[in-house]
């Protein structure tokens, strides 16, 4: 795949812009379609194509392995933390209106931030579990 | 007569599960179950959907100008779905490498007569 | 015909042959591509049935990861689907099932009825009522404790209130199901050394030429 310059080309020129369209997507759920879902996935995507053309090597010397298996666990704990801060700050669990004024936008920013960062680093990961068996046949 | 149209999406969207359907039980390649699970699940995505849809409705996000929205809660209940559909793919992948790994062989006839044998 | 029907018809034709050449198709890496392209032409029609957020899901879930996943594990297996009989007891079992699936749609409300049961409850309402600014007067309590205040919350995209907001538990619920599944895949894996398939179930090269004089 290395020797194919078009491809090289081509995707190093549209990586940046699938990352930054991720982004968009996951900060702009709120007032068009989007959301953590679909930027997770195109996060990945983008990971998963860079992986493609330039080897997994350089994919795992961009985004390491150990990286993305703690963000697994990391975006969950985020949620979860964020309905344990509520119950702290007086309300139920996941009762965004007790993180103050205007809270449930800001628990809603949140929240999803969380369910990006799991969905991205869950398919990431199962990507490079099998890319390594391939590697290593 | 309009009602046969009406129902008409719904029939077309039970002939894809039902293909779905049976790539599952009448196929023996462990891989060809998988996408026929996969095929079964878009389609149980594509009713759903169908169920929230109103004649002249836009997409549920309120905008100027725009009176009838279309029912967001079925999108609610797919988006969830989609991604644990994908996340089920995955895992039946993982476990199908592993049997190939062990039996040698993906199809299921096959891999249930060595278990008869042991 | 109206061109709403005509796109319409026309995908939904696509999705049935592309459904109908996965169920026929015997090489595994046609049928991997082909699941990618009714993903994609599903995520076209549930944009046609004004569903952006799942359409937009969809295409990158289905046409994107689903088909890398496929295509990686048709590297590693190296497979192709052997020939099986039709199986009639199958048939007999999915005819039986899409008979009483249509059976049960008789029931159903029609395509776009404004009066579905799922269009006129009271909760689709407050749920598109949420995307409504709170008002002045709502500063310094929380929205919605006044009485027929509904709930409001302010954000255009009802989806996502819906989703992050008032089920919020069940996008909790579904996280930590991704979470698990990315465990399992690397659990599963984690063992896997993956040599070749058992050499003597490999056919026997032919033997190289016997000579120039043959």
């Amino acid at each position: 795949m290395k020797n194919h310059v078009i491809l090289r080309f081509v995707t190093k020129l549209l990586i940046p812009h699938i990352l930054l369209y991720a982004f968009y997507v996951q900060w702009h759920g709120d007032f068009g379609p989007g959301g953590g879902f679909q930027a997770g996935v195109i996060f990945a995507a983008a990971i998963v194509l860079y992986g493609l053309i330039f080897g997994l090597q350089a994919a795992e010397r961009a985004i390491r392995p150990g990286l993305v298996q703690s963000g697994v666990a990391l975006g969950l704990l985020l949620y979860i933390g964020v309905g344990i801060a509520s119950m702290l700050l007086g309300g139920e669990f996941l009762d965004y209106d007790a993180l103050g004024h205007d809270g449930q936008h800001h628990g809603i920013l949140l929240v999803e931030t969380g369910v990006f960062i799991t969905v991205a680093s869950v398919m990431i990961t199962v990507f490079y579990s099998f890319a390594e068996l391939i590697r290593r046949q | 007569m309009t009602d046969v149209l009406g129902l008409f999406n719904y029939w077309i969207v039970i002939v894809l599960m039902m293909t779905g359907f049976y790539i599952v039980i009448a196929r023996h390649n462990l891989i060809k179950k998988l996408i026929g699970l996969s095929v079964f699940q878009v389609s149980v995505f594509l009713l759903y959907i169908t169920i929230g849809v109103i004649e002249g409705g836009t997409a549920p996000i309120v905008a100027e100008g725009y009176a009838v929205y279309s029912n967001p809660l079925p999108s609610v209940l797919i988006l969830t779905a989609i991604v644990v559909g994908v996340a089920t793919i995955a895992v039946g992948l993982a476990l199908v490498v592993r049997i190939q790994e062990e039996y040698g062989t993906i199809e299921e006839d096959e891999i249930q007569a060595q278990d008869h044998k042991a | 015909m109206s061109g709403e029907q005509l796109i319409d018809i026309v995908l939904l034709t696509l999705l049935a042959s592309t459904a109908i050449a996965i169920a026929r198709l015997r090489n595994l890496l046609a049928t991997a591509m082909l699941t990618g392209i009714f993903s994609l032409l599903g995520a076209c029609w549930m944009l046609f049935l004004d569903a952006p957020d799942v359409a937009f899901t969809e295409a990158a879930v289905g046409a994107g990861m689903s088909t890398i996943l496929i295509l990686a594990t048709l590297c590693v297996v190296n497979a192709e689907e052997k020939p099986s009989r039709e199986s009639p007891i199958a048939l007999v079992a999915v005819l039986l099932t899409g008979g009483v699936l249509v059976y049960g749609t008789l029931d159903m409300p029609s395509y776009g009825d404004p009066d579905a049961p799922a269009t006129t409850s009271p909760i689709t309402r407050i749920y598109l009522d949420s995307a409504n600014a709170p008002s002045e007067q709502e500063e310094g309590h929380a929205a919605g404790s006044n009485p027929g205040d509904g709930f409001v919350v302010g954000i255009p995209n009802t989806v996502t209130t819906v989703l992050a907001s008032f089920r919020g538990y069940d996008t909790m619920g579904e996280t930590a199901v991704i979470f698990t599944a990315g465990l399992g895949v690397l659990m599963v894996l984690a063992g896997a050394r993956h040599r070749r398939p058992d050499p003597s179930m490999e056919i026997e090269p032919e033997p190289v030429d016997e000579g120039p004089g043959k």
